[in-house]
């Protein structure tokens, strides 16, 4: 049987939901990271794009987790990646680390290793020279944490 | 008191000429204690960590990274560099206390 209506606004919903997804994504976030971030955009829109955030999907053991963080950008004096900020959503304190990048690195690439107590979502926030901002989230499945006594 | 910081672990590539981006990969031993832990007797160990790692080629600062305790423990930093010209690298790590532990490469192009 054919609803041609029915399957207009399910399409519609479809299209509202893909656009509207990363706002309410934004607000999804707990409450403390929204406010690290907030201070961090100054009132300056975060983008999605240009950043690659590689975590594993499913981490064994939360006490180290490898993240690898890529961020597109010619690293010249006028456009550069000046910093990266990350966040572990669901850890006891957010903040993660900060990268502070130059344009002498060629590339705005940086890997270290991270704790995560529980399952979560990472957020990374890129800031460009011209003071834009991108942002990726990614969601890591924790079996054993990493934040423990 | 801080536990002590281990020895540092610098990695460089060889055959470098001038133009290439390199990866330079390091490690220094250290507990990275998160200050969310208690002991035996349930007192709260207190936090201690390496907080600051810079890197600076020729007294020019490159990379610099602020740790918080959800870095694992015995910290892996990478990241990459734009070779120029030959040098020295000095990274340098700094913990709670503000002790820092200093390590030097030299960066040879053939």
């Amino acid at each position: 049987m054919d609803h041609p209506t029915s399957r207009r606004a399910v399409l519609a919903l479809a299209l509202a939901g893909a656009v509207l997804l990363p706002r309410q994504g934004l607000a999804s976030l707990p409450q403390n990271v929204q406010t690290a971030i907030n201070k961090l955009r100054a009132g300056r829109a975060a983008q999605e794009g240009r950043i690659t955030l590689r975590l594993p999907a499913i981490a064994e053991n939360g006490n180290t987790v490898p993240l690898s963080i890529m961020v597109e950008s010619p690293m010249t004096r006028a456009d550069h990646v000046k910093a990266i900020h990350v966040f572990a959503t669901a850890n006891p304190a957010p903040e993660v680390a900060v990268f502070h990048l130059t344009p002498s690195m060629g590339r705005a690439n940086v890997d270290t290793r991270i704790r995560l107590g529980q399952t979560q979502e990472v957020v990374a926030l890129a800031e460009m020279a011209d003071g834009s901002l991108f942002m990726a989230r990614a969601e890591v499945k924790v079996t054993i944490g990493g934040c423990g006594g | 008191m801080s536990s002590p910081i281990g020895q540092p672990r610098l990695r460089l590539p060889t055959q470098v000429k001038a133009g290439d981006v390199i990866e330079i990969r390091t490690l220094i031993n250290h507990v990275m204690e998160t200050g969310q832990r208690r002991n035996p007797e349930g007192q709260e160990i207190p936090r201690d960590i390496i907080k600051r790692f810079e890197a600076r080629f020729e007294g020019e600062l490159v990379f610099a990274m602020d740790l918080a305790p959800a870095i694992a423990a015995n910290p892996y930093i990478a990241f990459p560099f734009r070779v120029e010209r030959a040098g020295r690298f000095e990274m340098t790590w700094t913990n709670d206390a503000g002790e820092t532990r200093r390590a030097n490469a030299e960066l040879k192009l053939g």
